[in-house]
């Protein structure tokens, strides 16, 4: 068997690291977006993740877990399928971001880095995610919320659940949906 | 998706293409795009140096350096490749204008590197974009793939018989990872340990190769340094610092949003002129006037122009053009806290002064905030952070150190009003309190 059939990654990240690799002069450059990448895909670093990212850049398992551990992004369990990550940095902070975070909390009924027990969404708190002057801001995932109040927090989980398919008692709330409107025209 | 605005005192150079689709490449064309570069490939190596350093721009990545300065110390001749590689790390709590030049004119931060890769002899640019800034690498990528299919990047590019390739790259969360040589070692599959210097990037950078590394917004200048012509880009500014830059207003302002204004624009018409005043109805507090890492500035101190000199002069710096209003209902010392939490989190642990100074100070402002402070603790505060400055191994520690100092010194009463178990005087009910564990 050849080592790809082997892979726990799709087909189509595969062939994305394969073309990555070939980018640079030097294979060990791939390695930090490999990483993200094979998260992205698989949810976290699991040590399978970590085993084959080694092989194909011929790097020891210590070493991708040494790189790995550097950075923010990247972790070692398991996030809510929505990682709702909201910006507490000095900008967000002036504009309410505590009084945001702590509204997340009340919503989903967990801690600070808790997850759901559906597992549908995780919350931390982040540093700044470059959107200060759209205080305050948060990602869900990749996507950029800005300009929030705690009062759209139940619609922005509203639109999550229903784009996940789970049904919810709560009627998406007026005011994130008019955001949503305000954002298409600045696009 | 971030809101523009826009001011009748802007000057539109960097941003004249956002909000035009300017990100779609026949839209760029249209607007001009692609132009400077094939004007830079019918002149030599030494023409576009020498044009870069005439306009007088200084890097806007924070420190502020002559970028043609920058251009003009790679060695003319190397055994090993160069490179060109753009900062698009854009991590200083503060600073959101990359985040738009990506958004809206990709194809600048392109067309800019290529010149770079003209200016110094080097025939591979990398561009690397923060983790964080996924929807926007996919455009840069698209952007990139656009002009390769163009014939713009590539073996022959524009038909000239020169080549040149660009390859972007993703980080994943490190702040650190911004300061230049970090960045070379994260692109190098490495944690973001910076590397000693001398030498400097420009004789040994990426991969050993003589490397220029200029910030994202820097970059996608350029391309307008060559259109307008030195003299005439130089002129928009003042003195040594020429142009115009975009700034990041946020915080406790009325209007916030980033907006492209002459270098040596005043401070104060800009918060209450062009950001609408303080938010609410409230007074003014405090600046921080180039990002977290400068020192703040009280209201009295921000009748001066934004230009690297003159914020220099005023015991601040420009720094990478976040312009932070706060307002007299917010707690210097829990301002002060959450500073220091970035960096506390952020200090990559390599330097001894910088892993414990900020651990140190994130500890004793916490207790001071809480109410647990004790008289000599504000000398203490002031003193570590002093003894932080200079003595670390990268410009985080000072970055650090810096703000803190600043706000010790200028909010002293603020801290006093803390001592003796008294509660935040600021505390709002129902608020809760940062208490950073
Ligand atoms: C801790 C630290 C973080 C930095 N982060 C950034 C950044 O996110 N983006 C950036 O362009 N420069 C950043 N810099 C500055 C870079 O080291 C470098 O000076 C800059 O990219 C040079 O580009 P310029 O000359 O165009 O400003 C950082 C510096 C330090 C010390
Ligand atoms: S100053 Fe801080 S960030 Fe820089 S090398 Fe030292 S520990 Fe790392
Ligand atoms: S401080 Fe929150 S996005 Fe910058």
């Amino acid at each position: 068997m050849s080592p790809e059939t082997l892979s726990i990654f799709s087909p189509a990240l595969a062939a994305r690291f394969d073309a990555l690799v070939s980018n640079y002069p030097v294979k060990r450059s791939a390695l930090v977006p490999m990483l993200l990448y094979a998260q992205d895909e698989v949810g976290y670093l699991s040590d399978g993740v970590i085993a084959e990212i080694a092989r194909r850049l011929g790097l020891t398992e210590l070493d991708v877990r040494n790189v790995a551990s550097y950075y923010s992004m990247l972790r070692f369990k398991p996030a809510g399928r929505y990682n709702i990550q909201v910006c507490t940095n000095i900008c967000c902070m002036l504009r309410g971001a505590y009084e945001l975070y702590d509204r997340f909390q009340e919503e989903l009924n967990i801690g600070p880095h808790g997850t759901t027990p559906d597992g549908l969404f995780s919350l931390e708190e982040v540093e700044c995610i470059g959107a200060c002057s759209w205080a305050p801001a948060i990602q869900v995932n990749y996507s950029f919320h800005d300009e929030l109040t705690p009062d759209l927090v139940a619609g922005i989980l509203a639109d999550y659940r229903a784009q996940a398919g789970v049904p919810t008692d709560r009627s998406s709330s007026v005011g994130w949906k008019a955001q949503a409107e305000r954002t298409k025209e600045h696009a | 998706m971030p809101r523009l605005v826009s001011h009748p005192d802007e000057v539109k150079i960097v941003s004249r293409r956002f909000g035009q689709g300017a990100a779609n490449i026949d839209r760029y064309i249209e607007l001009g795009g692609y132009e400077s570069v094939k004007k830079c490939l019918a002149q030599t190596p030494d023409w576009i140096v020498n044009e870069v350093k005439a306009s007088n721009l200084r890097g806007r990545g924070g420190a502020g350096f002559s970028t043609g300065m920058k251009w003009s110390f790679v060695p003319k001749q190397s055994p090993k490749p160069k490179y060109i590689l753009v900062n698009g790390d854009e991590s200083e709590p503060g600073t959101c204008k990359d985040h738009l030049i990506f958004l809206h004119d990709p194809h600048a931060v392109i067309e800019g590197t290529i010149i770079a890769g003209l200016a110094v002899g080097a025939k591979t640019g990398f561009i690397y974009l923060r983790g964080e800034y996924r929807y926007l690498l996919e455009i840069v990528e698209k952007a990139v793939a656009d002009a390769y299919a163009r014939g713009f990047l590539g073996k022959n590019i524009f038909g000239s018989g020169t080549e040149f390739e660009i390859v972007t790259q993703t980080g994943a969360g490190a702040y650190e990872v911004g300061e230049e040589s970090a960045l070379m070692e994260s692109l190098e599959g490495k944690r973001g340990i910076p590397r000693i210097k001398p030498p400097f990037p420009a004789v040994v950078g990426l991969y050993g190769g003589p490397t220029v590394i200029n910030n994202a917004e820097t970059i996608a200048t350029v391309p307008h340094v060559i259109a307008t012509g030195a003299a005439a880009y130089a002129e928009l500014g003042t003195p040594r610092n020429g142009g115009t830059r975009l700034f990041c207003l946020s915080g406790h302002i009325q209007r916030p949003g980033v907006y492209e204004l002459p270098m040596g624009y005043n401070l104060k018409k800009m918060i209450y002129e062009v950001g609408g005043g303080i938010a609410n109805g409230n007074q003014l507090k405090a600046v921080v006037p180039g990002g977290s890492s400068t020192p703040v500035l009280r209201p009295e101190e921000i009748d001066i122009g934004m230009d690297f000199d003159q914020v220099g002069k005023a015991g601040s710096m420009l720094g990478s053009g976040g312009v932070v209003v706060i307002d007299d209902h917010t707690c210097i010392v829990e301002f002060a806290l959450r500073t220091i939490g970035f960096y506390q989190h952020e200090s990559c642990g390599w330097c001894i002064p910088c892993r414990e100074g900020t651990d140190w100070l994130q500890k004793s402002l916490t207790r001071f905030h809480a109410g647990f402070g004790k008289a000599a603790d504000i000398d203490n505060i002031q003193y570590l952070a002093e003894n932080m400055l200079g003595r670390t191994f990268c410009p985080l520690g000072d970055a650090a150190a810096m703000p803190t100092i600043a706000f010790v010194k200028k909010f002293r009463k603020e801290f006093e009003d803390h001592l003796s178990g008294k509660p935040c005087p600021f505390a709002r009910e129902g608020v809760p309190q940062l208490t950073v564990a």
